[in-house]
């Protein structure tokens, strides 16, 4: 996949790295920078490396930089947190999003609250990294996103980088942060390349990006899905139709501005969600999209996301589970007007251009830099 | 009560009236303010759950009498003990309760969420077992920093049947944080007895689970429940890694409010009696008649001091203005 030629050349102090190497940095550098910051995980420092995202650092910044922690979820957040007010600055690892479900209670009670139950006498500095699973047949367990069970919660940052430049930045940004951070890392997003800068920066948690400038649709996506919409956008101006992806980066706090800006501007929303779109992220940019810029919608928005059933699986049960390239430019092409027949047209071109790719790993076109 | 050895604790003679004094008067004036609390619970000026500390007195005093005032300690919704015994501000837990501004926590928390953080109480936290990690967290960041502070978890018999007790153990156990874990076993969780929650052996046991040091004693007994304290407070602080405490006490009045319940049905009068004549306060009285110098009359001028302390800090919760209702969305995240 090419993407729009108007992407800049990297600047002289940035590199093409992935957003598996961006992390690595990011972490890497805040250990280095202040010794507060502990690395805490279950097998945190073992030969795999959480997907080589905490590679090396060990070795660097002596073996006090990281925890390996029991395998005991709920109490061992607990313990963060405590660090946390005492503190210290702990960057809790679970491999899987699902593992922090043992840990809700501390999370949403006790990270997401001390601050204002204190009367702001405690802080809570927590980062806790979280990866979606996907693909590989990874099932019900293994693939959640729940980042909205998430960002439901007052008190309780949450952030969802997708391109690499934001997964090191947006990383620092939370470890520097003095309230509690989750980050929702996509686990197909690990390999994608980009420009990121070297050395230390921050890239604020102030909200969505728009990654690609268009006038006939907004679409506003979550992590992988910016990705699959930069594609279907590329797709679409083929066929006439120019698209405005915004890529949401922080879901609490949330600041929807650039969003309605944009829907100002097309009149037509898509929000394609990583979680189930029932009470998922799209029901919560819509409504304030309709709160903020009813006058301005030619169309009802339209929500994408997963169906309203654990993830099975089996490839066989896959086919339309996630909205992908297809499925978004049939959506935009609904919206728009577009007759069927040029719908089906673009579906089949889509479809061959993709040939006999398995569906249950990444698009191998999709790599950066974007 | 053994006050003899209790005394061979302090070295000057001089100091043991003094001593005597000072844990009478911290174990007293718990009791008062409870009961002052349950007494104008009815005025419904103080508009929050109370989860009160009558009867449970000895144990608060004689573990945070064997504490140093840079030791933290973490509660739960019954902190009121907890909160006077390690030092905390007696106004600002009254204007708390009573949801005013001065409150220690602005009235943000109410009688659950008591913290003085000059005092050393970190924090209360109401659900069974949460503040049991955030202590052993404390005690993770006290260890990094070579602080020689110890971190303590106060907390009930419930909590050895919560993983969560049993993951922060493990944990601190394993990384030898110094960590106090002390659990006020008052046999019932609300109206449950402990029968029929965990299975028949003594709460001690779960310590060996963990290897850990453990020891047990009566918490009704001040002096004793002072003396188990410095011996286990001793074994932490010198790095041997976390310690629990099991003090056996009785809750005197329901678990949520002022009243008294031993007619409905899930504990006996007679059961009430046998721990009301084991009554911490009375014990101690005794114990000072006999050593002869905090006698009765000393006893009462002590008693008379505490209540004008407790009524004026009553007044001044009552007459306290509430927060600003603009300042109700403040605090959700940190600047």
């Amino acid at each position: 996949m090419s993407l729009p030629s108007d992407k800049m050349a990297p600047a002289s102090n940035e590199r093409v790295i992935s957003f598996q190497q961006a992390v690595n940095e990011a972490l890497d550098i805040s250990v280095a920078r202040d010794p507060n910051v502990l690395l805490m995980g279950e097998g945190i420092n073992d030969p795999s490396s959480f997907w080589g995202t905490t590679k090396g650092i060990a070795e660097r910044h002596g073996s006090q930089s990281v925890l390996e922690i029991p395998v005991a979820e709920n109490g061992m957040v607990g313990v963060a947190i405590g660090a946390a007010m005492a503190g210290l600055r702990p960057v809790v690892n679970f491999q899987r999003v699902e593992f922090a479900l043992l840990a809700i209670e501390q999370i949403f009670n006790n990270a997401a609250k001390a601050h204002y139950s204190s009367n702001g006498a405690h802080r809570v500095p927590i980062v806790i990294r979280l990866v979606i699973g996907r693909g590989w047949g990874q099932g019900p367990g293994h693939s959640q996103a729940l980042e909205t069970t998430f960002a439901h919660i007052p008190g309780l940052k949450v952030i969802m980088p997708t391109f690499a430049a934001d997964a090191k930045g947006m990383l620092i940004s939370a470890i520097e942060d003095d309230n509690p951070v989750i980050v929702l890392e996509h686990r197909w997003l690990y390999n994608l390349v980009d420009n990121v800068p070297v050395g230390h920066y921050r890239s604020p948690l102030d909200g969505a990006k728009v990654v690609r400038s268009g006038t006939d649709i907004t679409l506003v996506c979550t992590a992988y899905n910016t990705i699959e919409a930069l594609s279907a956008a590329e797709t679409l101006s083929q066929a006439g139709c120019n698209a405005e992806v915004i890529d949401l980066r922080v879901l609490n706090p949330l600041n929807l501005e650039k969003v309605i800006e944009s829907v100002k501007k097309t009149g037509r929303l898509i929000t394609v969600d990583t979680g189930w779109v029932t009470y998922g992220v799209g029901a919560e940019v819509v409504a304030g999209v309709i709160e903020h810029a009813f006058a301005y919608l030619k169309v009802a928005p339209t929500r994408m996301g997963m169906p309203n059933h654990p993830t099975p699986s089996s490839r066989g049960l896959i086919p339309g589970f996630y909205p992908d390239t297809v499925s978004i430019v049939a959506e935009v092409g609904r919206s728009i007007g577009m007759s069927c027949e040029k719908i089906e047209e673009l579906k089949l071109q889509l479809q061959a251009a993709r040939g006999n790719l398995p569906i249950d790993v990444p698009d191998p076109s999709f790599k950066g830099p974007f | 009560m053994n006050l003899i050895g209790f005394l061979s604790r302090f070295e000057d003679a001089g100091d043991h009236e003094a001593v005597l004094t000072r844990f009478y008067r911290e174990t007293l004036r718990i009791r008062l303010v409870e009961e002052e609390i349950a007494k104008r619970y009815a005025d419904q000026e103080m508009r929050c759950p109370v989860h009160l500390s009558v009867g449970q007195e000895a144990s608060a005093v004689g573990v945070c009498q064997a504490l140093s005032h840079d030791d933290q300690a973490f509660s739960t919704h019954r902190c009121h003990a907890h909160y006077l015994a390690k030092g905390g501000d007696l106004k600002a837990m009254l204007a708390e309760i009573y949801g005013k501004a001065a409150g220690c926590v602005g009235g943000r928390g109410g009688s659950m969420h008591l913290m003085d953080l000059d005092a050393g109480l970190q924090a209360s936290v109401p659900i069974v077992g949460s503040s049991i990690a955030l202590a052993t967290g404390f005690g993770l960041a006290e260890k990094r920093n070579q602080s020689g502070n110890i971190a303590v978890a106060f907390f009930g018999d419930a909590c050895v049947e919560e993983g969560i007790f049993h993951e922060s153990a493990n944990f601190a156990a394993l990384a030898k944080l110094p960590v106090l874990y002390v659990c006020e076993n008052n046999l019932y969780s609300v109206y449950t007895p402990l029968s029929q929650r965990q299975p028949d052996r003594p709460l001690t046991d779960v310590a060996k689970a963990h290897n850990m040091a453990v020891w047990h004693g009566d918490g009704n007994d001040v002096l004793a429940a002072y003396e188990i304290s410095c011996q286990a407070v001793r074994h932490v602080r010198q790095g041997n890694g976390p310690a629990l405490i099991v003090l056996d006490t009785y809750r005197w009045r329901e678990h949520c409010g002022p009243n008294f319940d031993n007619h409905i049905g899930y504990r006996t009068e007679d059961e009430f009696e046998h721990w009301r004549k084991l009554c911490p306060l009375s014990r101690l009285e005794q114990a000072l008649d006999i050593d002869g110098r905090v006698d009765s009359t000393k006893r009462k001028a002590i008693a008379k001091t505490l209540m004008e302390e407790i009524n004026g800090a009553f007044e001044a919760a009552k007459s306290a203005p509430l927060p600003k209702l603009e300042d109700a969305g403040r605090y959700v995240f940190a600047e």
